[in-house]
């Protein structure tokens, strides 16, 4: 494979695993656990002050 | 000072924030003002008082220098100082080498305080600094980059918060982006010649030019913005899906734009047609990005009236917003044959770095301040707003000038006569741009008017924090 196809080829690549990382982004198994740590944030100030927790808002 | 949490208490390392958020203004100011003093000049030379070490030439890049790497660069290694420790709910990885990143750092900029006037510079648009200086940056951040991801590796938490990505992407591409650029032979203790040559040189610098504005000055930034936003807003992120893809997307797609730089030059005319439509695609994640911090406030658009610290915030995602709308455009070649090397580039820069970079900056200092020195709130909200308003309308009054007299500069340079001469000389469209230079003159004085306030009150928080706990009394923050 000379240097110009290699490039192309790679280029392939990195597009496939940019759609491969989408589709794992945004497929249901990872919901949980990106709501968990969007909300993680604020896991140390609801330590202090359980009153001053803020609503956990829905993704979708 | 160690901050408890009832439960668990975790002892982080809040001093080296504290020191680098400190500096972060003290060097906004001296950044700042050095820009306007720039501005005066072009509108009243006889302000560099005929000594070489006061002339353009050389405050020119001492002011670049100071906004990224002193005001910039001194916030994004407070913040993500602070972000690493709280979201992986660890201290540093090594205190001892945070506090060198600290010191390192300010010799770093002190360096440059006195090398760039005295006129040793290497030449190369923000990394002017000559190679023993270099070397030291580049110990620096290796430093740096070890504090950074020796806390990832020993964090207590499972996941890695996506601010947390953002921030170590800005690490290591600039660690990559500085020593790669920065390969000069040296032919005395301060002069030093590059290693490439010719086209290849002024590609090696805009694809270190363009990534310090992509890596430094975006990505590190948008680290600040997926914490500092939704923590003022006591919201989580609008999609953390979205994050995720924002991340991957960005650092993919930005390393690749570089050549919009050197449209129309020796550069190979393909190089330039690829840095032109990767440019343009960078539109996309640029506005994704945007678009998840604003829809932050979504149901919460009330928090704006009330609190001038999340208007900071969110304006600059406005700005963002504005500037990678323009920068795409900007790339496109024949919009580039009009705008390039007129005021509207300046005009572009600066939306992006006192819109975006400073208020996103100043939004998360407002933030900070006060729970880092003991304090429940800034001495005064009151202030806050004013400079909030002080900054926008500073902004504001600079882009626009740049625009009008960009434009203009474009326009007059290729009006051409009906036997094809040039219809003005350059002297000419100097003459025009005098009042759109004047207002930007007065648009800076507005920022660093703002930027004084922001010191006072936040000397005047710290002085309060400093007074209660000396008294013993100690406020729970968070």
């Amino acid at each position: 494979m000379d240097y110009g196809t290699w490039r192309g080829v790679f280029s392939l690549i990195i597009l496939a695993i940019f759609i491969a990382i989408v589709v794992w982004a945004f497929s249901r198994r990872t919901k949980k656990q990106f709501d968990e740590a969007a909300n993680s944030i604020f896991e140390d100030e609801s330590s202090i002050d359980k009153s001053d927790k803020p609503e956990s808002k829905k993704d979708e | 000072m160690s901050q408890t949490i009832p439960q668990q208490p975790i002892e982080y390392n809040m001093k080296v924030v504290r020191q680098f958020t400190v500096m972060t203004i003290i060097w906004g100011i001296v950044g700042m003002a050095l820009g306007v003093l720039i501005a005066a000049q072009l509108v009243w030379p006889e302000l560099n008082f005929n000594t070489p070490w006061l002339t353009y030439s050389r405050l020119r890049p001492l002011h670049t220098n100071a906004v990224i790497f002193a005001f910039g660069t001194s916030a994004l290694f407070a913040t993500s100082y602070y972000v690493v420790q709280k979201t992986c709910k660890v201290s540093l990885f090594s205190d001892k080498l945070a506090a060198f990143t600290f010191w390192g750092w300010q010799a770093v900029i002190l360096a440059a305080v006195i090398t760039l006037p005295l006129g040793l510079t290497s030449s190369k648009e923000y990394a002017e600094l000559e190679w023993p200086i270099d070397i030291l940056i580049a110990v620096v951040w290796i430093a740096y980059l070890i504090v950074f991801f020796g806390t990832l590796a020993i964090r207590k938490t499972s996941h890695i918060y996506v601010a947390n990505w953002f921030y170590g992407g800005f690490i290591v591409v600039i660690a990559m982006l500085h020593i790669v650029n920065s390969m000069a032979i040296p032919v005395s203790f301060t002069k030093s010649y590059s290693i490439y040559s010719g086209a290849a040189d002024a590609m090696i610098q805009w694809w270190y030019g363009h990534n310090a504005v992509g890596f430094l000055l975006t990505a590190g930034f948008l680290g600040m913005m997926y914490y500092f936003v939704p923590k003022q807003a006591e919201r989580p992120v609008y999609s953390y899906r979205l994050s995720v893809v924002h991340f991957w997307a960005l650092i993919t797609l930005y390393i690749w734009a570089g050549p919009h730089h050197l449209h129309y030059t020796a550069l190979p005319d393909w190089t330039q047609s690829v840095g032109m439509v990767m440019s343009v695609i960078l539109f996309v994640p640029s506005w994704g990005g945007m678009i998840n911090g604003i829809m932050t406030l979504s149901g919460a658009w009330h928090k704006l009236r009330t609190d001038p610290i999340l208007r900071f915030l969110i304006v600059s995602l406005s700005f963002y917003g504005m500037s990678t709308f323009e920068g795409p455009m900007m790339a496109i070649k024949s919009v580039n044959a009009l705008s390039h090397y007129t005021d509207w580039t300046v005009g572009h820069v600066h939306s992006g770095a006192l819109g975006w970079v400073a208020m996103i900056t100043i939004g998360s200092m407002y933030y900070l301040v006060p729970r880092l020195f003991n304090q429940k709130e800034i001495h005064s909200t009151k202030l806050v707003n004013v400079h909030f308003w002080l900054h926008t309308i500073g902004v504001v009054f600079y882009i626009v000038s740049m625009w009008i007299s960009g434009v203009m500069q474009g326009l007059m340079w290729r009006a051409t006569n009906s036997d094809g001469t040039l219809t003005y000389s350059f002297v000419e469209s100097v003459e025009a741009s005098y009042p759109f230079w004047t207002g930007r003159f007065i648009g800076g004085v507005f920022i660093v008017i703002g930027m004084l306030l922001m010191a006072y009150n936040c000397y005047q928080t710290i002085r309060a924090g400093r007074r209660e706990t000396a008294a013993g009394n100690v406020v729970q923050t968070a």
